[in-house]
């Protein structure tokens, strides 16, 4: 466990290093400030649910480019060689991998917590929803890098990564969201859209905590870094 | 300290390294000598334990590659080919990662970096961007950070590649002097590096071992008899012929001959125990081709090299 903290304190300290990191961090920011601004009105509750619901939707192309270069980097450049030939092993380093992305999707939300001030100081916002709805985004974020990990791992692309991880969380969550939109769906077609992401998470932007939710989120994220640790053994066997 | 046996890679339909067996005795400094893709760095790394065998076996410090993995790796010290590093860390900042990713302790780590800093000529550079230095820096990084964690066994693929001739005789230097503490095998197609360092050369290609012993052993060895080389000017073929007759020559081999009284290059490999000097230059005059040169020479591991591997080559197709 020790050494994928090492390992996810350096991918933590090699974000900053790189321009696309805080290009997709502006862009975040810009972003979440608009919404914000959008909800932070006269008359409007005191509340953060458009700018968590629309959060979702950023992250599906700001979490592909962010975990893009995770594995794919060290493929392309050679340094899994380095890596894996120091006494480390698979699940150590997608551990680590992943829980620096994490960190740093982390980083990437500490801002918003102005809104969170700035709600306090002019009205009486409810905590509850804030609460859930950041535990619901960081929920999200680390299904998301885990995919956004999984996908780097079998390829020296980052933008084949990118693309294929934009491709899966498009699936996972706009698709299923827009059919929902569809009033003639057939049931079984309704229960199969329900379990997207997005249907998932507005419980948590609404304050609702699921129990089954969370563990969707978790197990899913695990199922996800299960098969990265097999993807990166899988080199053992060709 | 190194025990290799039967080891074999195959990958897909091809088979890159094919049943080898070797040992390297502690303090060893072992040269592993091959053309490109004779299966060099592939056995390195089935040796690191980034590749596992597919069949075969092989222990370092008597702990085995496959099931003793994670130990057999902290003992070691590896510098890949084309030195893999992450160009956006500075240079402490690496081997400090590296340093954490060995379990060292803050003090250990402090001592050490000093250490192969100061030992791989790092500290000018100590704060640098790795992606801003030169080949021959970053050579030196990866150098220090297999010598990092005082490793029992070094294995370092091409150590020298891409450096300029003053680094080479450094690094060569500074290997020569690892050897004793450390045991080292080293891949190289560079042949004066193996005369240079190594006590003991392990020559492989297509796969296989096809020669091993101390580069003098290699150079006296039959095959490696020494050669005259003569240059005249006279009809080729009539000059092939004259020499073929002369007593003590067990082959002619024209190396540049054109059309008729133009320089001839001959090679005349000399039966054993003869000198063959005097009576070839007699020869050649009698016949009254101007003669211009006649030399001894004594062979070289790069023959060596370049008839074994030929050799292989030939035997395959």
């Amino acid at each position: 466990m020790s050494r994928s903290i090492v390992i996810a304190r350096r991918e933590l300290s090699s974000y900053f290093y790189s321009p696309i990191a805080y290009v997709a961090m502006a862009l975040f920011l810009l972003v979440a400030g608009f919404l914000f601004w959008r909800d932070f009105q006269p008359g409007k509750p005191v509340a953060m649910r458009t700018i968590f619901d629309w959060m979702v939707w950023l992250l599906v192309f700001i979490v592909p480019v962010l975990c893009m270069g995770l594995l794919a980097q060290e493929w392309a450049t050679g340094t899994i060689e380095t890596l894996m030939t120091a006494p480390v092993g698979e699940t150590e380093v997608v551990l680590g991998k992943f829980l620096g992305s994490l960190g740093f999707f982390v980083v990437l939300l500490i801002p918003t917590l102005v809104y969170v001030g700035m709600l306090a100081l002019y009205g009486r916002p409810d905590y509850g929803p804030i609460f859930s709805g950041y535990l619901g985004v960081v929920l999200v974020g680390g299904l998301f890098i885990a995919i956004g990990l999984f996908c780097s791992s079998w390829t020296k692309s980052q933008v084949v990564a990118a693309v294929a991880a934009a491709a899966i969380l498009f699936t996972l969550t706009i698709a299923p969201w827009w059919a929902g939109q569809q009033t003639a769906l057939p049931t079984f077609w309704r229960n199969v859209v329900d379990q997207g992401v997005f249907t998932r998470y507005t419980d948590f932007s609404k304050g609702v905590l699921d129990l089954g939710n969370i563990l969707f989120f978790l197990v899913a994220t695990g199922v996800f870094l299960f098969v990265t640790i097999k993807v990166l053994e899988s080199r053992r066997w060709k | 300290m190194i025990s290799v046996s039967q080891l074999t890679k195959v990958y897909g339909q091809t088979l890159a390294v094919d049943h080898i067996s070797f040992e390297v005795a502690q303090g060893q400094i072992v040269g592993f000598l091959g053309p490109n893709g004779a299966g060099k760095s592939t056995t390195l790394r089935m040796l690191t334990c980034y590749l596992p065998p597919t069949s075969g076996g092989a222990s370092v410090d008597g702990l085995d590659i496959f099931h003793q993995s994670e130990q057999v790796r902290s003992i070691l010290g590896y510098l890949p080919e084309n030195v893999p590093l992450y160009t956006e860390m500075k240079v402490h900042e690496y081997l400090d990662f590296r340093g954490r990713l060995r379990r060292m302790d803050r003090s250990t780590r402090r001592r050490r970096m000093g250490y192969v800093m100061d030992r791989c000529w790092l500290k000018s550079v100590e704060h640098k961007t790795i992606g801003h230095l030169s080949k021959g820096y970053r050579q030196r990084v990866g150098l220090a950070d297999a010598l990092l964690h005082d490793p029992k066994v070094l294995i370092l693929d091409e150590p020298t590649v891409g450096l300029d001739p003053t680094q080479i005789r450094e690094t060569r230097k500074l290997i020569a002097d690892l050897g004793g503490d450390h045991t080292l095998l080293l891949s190289t197609h560079i042949l004066p590096e193996v005369e240079a360092v190594c006590g003991r050369v392990i020559v492989i290609s297509g796969g296989k071992i096809v020669a091993q012993g101390s580069p003098d052993e290699l150079r006296n060895s039959r095959k490696m008899s020494a050669r005259v080389l003569v240059e005249c000017r006279g009809p080729a073929r009539e000059v092939e012929q004259a020499l073929a007759r002369v007593s003590g020559v067990g082959g002619v081999e024209l190396l540049d001959g054109q059309s008729d009284h133009s320089m001839v290059t001959a090679a005349l490999r000399p039966k054993e125990g003869y000198d063959i000097r005097e009576e070839v230059a007699r020869t050649i005059i009698q016949h009254g081709w101007p003669l211009r040169e006649i030399r001894l020479e004594h062979a070289t591991l790069e023959e060596f090299f370049v008839q074994g591997t030929a050799n292989q080559a030939m035997g395959r197709a």
